[in-house]
């Protein structure tokens, strides 16, 4: 449905995207997952014909994006990181506006945005710049989604969306793909890996793992040790400070810690920890989840450069 | 040993109009903890926050901050606080050098003393080599230190922090919670919201609201055994579903 080949684009010095390929199969929800800065954005843009690579193509259903913009704007529905409707129209008249200018009535696909829009609808007579975050985030969808296209493209929907409203977001996503369409989405929260399809990690322009998420973790997590005491940040700092330590970071309530001699046990640890005076420890195996994943590769990556 | 408090809440109500904003909230905060101010959005964080701040008059309720009441006494509650946003204000075609002593010269530090917090702040950061860089050529990470630096550049009692990790990658945002422990260490009480559920469990406590009341407050351990849940995020989900007010 979408071939990405070889994308690269700069601004000035900057590398935004750095010989970036990958697909996305038809009905797929896929997930451009990555930090602020990353390249999500630039790729989305050139994606919905905003944006010119520097060099590389795109396809989407055969046809090429860059000489096909007029077709490509028919099929793509998307909804910008920053919000871009308009703010002196009204709810309604924001939305009567992309349907008439992509040739349809909000009537005809009203079946596509109801569980959205009815949410939204009881504010319909009022400006959109009047609306709250969440709100406006769900008029935006409504109104990427009402000529009913072949590809929705999401840019950061859920960034600095509560927990709950994340969830239903995701939901939602779930009940847009059993109707059919393509989604391509990017979010900075790596937890949200596991309601994608497929997805893409991707940190400094370059894509450091594709695949289906539970499969990245699979093949490129490790076992790790899980550590809790009642001081976080002393047993923090002691074992950033410990010889034995590859890395720690602190996940929640646990650290996960690596270590660099894999003939170490939780022996050891222990020994260590009771040595620098540490209470109540819990120091129990785990395995890494999709964001000691991303950091891994992220540290691979630095070491690389 | 009774523990000393720097915010004292009791029945703050807010209203615009008809809408009550925060409904009868009562908590405390202690010297030196860190405080997790969770809630969905519109359950009101923001309106409370802004009235901690003196930013903003509560309806009714009584209110202290560092000892200083929010009716009578906004000016010295504001001098006694640091504050940092999500749209962090730092000025981005002002070097970072620049910025530091512009805000120290705003919170009222000497001239003296500027300079050698200018320097401190930079060495404590390890971007000495970034001094004269304007702050808007560096990564979003880099500010994000840089703003929650300059929030405690006068050495307040109390630093609120409004979403301050949003966007940046898994490494800068663990970086970014380690200033904030050694901030917590030094004495400073830290009082942060946030959208990262992992992030709810590095706070000593952690209260979460729903249409703009406190629905729980505890520590994050306590929280999670009697909600029977795993994770913060779990228990955020018991209690944010039966919001009404939503957004």
């Amino acid at each position: 449905m979408i071939k990405i080949n070889n994308i690269s684009k700069s601004y000035g010095d900057v590398k935004a995207l750095d010989d970036i390929s990958f697909s996305v199969q038809k009905n797929e929800l896929f997930g451009l997952i990555g930090p602020d800065g990353a390249g999500k954005s630039s790729l989305l843009r050139m994606l919905v014909t905003l944006l010119l690579p520097d060099s590389g193509s795109l396809e989407i259903s055969g046809l090429d994006v860059v000489r096909n913009y007029r077709k490509i704007r028919l099929m793509v529905g998307y909804m910008p990181g920053r919000f871009s409707l308009y703010q002196d129209l009204t709810v309604e008249e924001n939305l009567q506006f992309f349907a008439s200018v992509f040739g349809t009535t909000i009537a005809e696909n009203y079946h596509l945005i109801e569980d959205i829009y009815k949410q939204i609808e009881p504010f319909k007579t009022r400006r959109a710049g009047k609306l709250s975050g969440g709100m406006k985030q769900k008029l935006a969808l409504s109104c990427a989604l009402i000529h009913k296209p072949d590809v929705l493209v999401l840019d950061e929907p859920t960034t600095g969306v509560d927990a709950v409203s994340r969830r239903e977001f995701w939901d939602m996503l779930g009940r847009l793909k059993k109707e059919g369409i393509t989604i391509i989405v990017s979010t900075p929260y790596m937890d949200e890996a596991s309601r994608c399809d497929r997805v893409a990690l991707i940190q400094q322009g370059k894509i450091l793992s594709i695949d289906r998420p539970e499969k990245i973790v699979q093949t490129q997590g490790h076992q790790l040790w899980k550590v809790k005491s009642e001081n976080v940040y002393k047993l923090l700092t002691d074992l950033e400070n410990w010889d034995c330590s590859k890395s720690v970071y602190p996940f929640g309530q646990f650290l996960h810690l690596t270590l660099n001699d894999l003939t170490i046990g939780k022996k050891e640890v222990e020994e260590y920890l009771l040595s620098r005076g540490h209470q109540s420890l819990i120091i129990e195996p785990g395995f890494s989840d999709i964001e000691d994943v991303f950091i891994d590769l992220m540290s691979l990556q630095k070491a690389k450069n | 040993m009774e523990r000393e408090k720097v915010i004292e809440v009791k029945d703050l109500v807010k209203k615009f109009g008809d809408f009550v904003a925060n409904d009868h909230l009562t908590f405390d905060v202690y010297k030196g903890e860190i405080f997790g101010f969770l809630g969905a959005n519109g359950a009101g964080k923001t309106t409370a926050m802004r009235i901690l701040c003196g930013l903003s008059m509560p309806t009714e309720g009584k209110l202290k901050v560092n000892g200083f009441d929010v009716y009578r006494q906004s000016e010295k509650i504001k001098k006694s606080i640091g504050y940092m946003s999500q749209k962090f204000s730092l000025y981005e075609d002002m070097t970072v050098a620049e910025n530091i002593r512009f805000y120290g010269g705003i919170y009222g530090l000497k001239r003296s003393d500027r300079i050698k917090k200018q320097q401190q702040l930079l060495n404590d950061l390890g971007m000495p080599e970034m001094k004269d860089k304007l702050v808007g050529s560096l990564p979003l990470g880099w500010k994000q230190k840089l703003a929650f630096a300059i929030a405690i550049v006068h050495d307040p009692q109390i630093v609120f922090l409004d979403e301050p990790t949003g966007g940046v990658d898994p490494i800068t945002r663990r970086q970014f919670w380690n200033l904030i422990y050694e901030a917590a260490s030094r004495g400073i009480t830290i009082f942060v919201t946030t959208h990262y559920m992992d992030e709810a469990e590095y706070c000593d406590r952690v209260s979460i609201m729903v249409d703009g009341r406190v629905e729980a407050l505890d520590t994050p351990a306590n929280l999670m055994a009697n909600y029977q849940a795993a994770n913060m995020n779990e228990v955020f989900l018991h209690l944010a579903r039966k919001a009404k007010n939503v957004e």
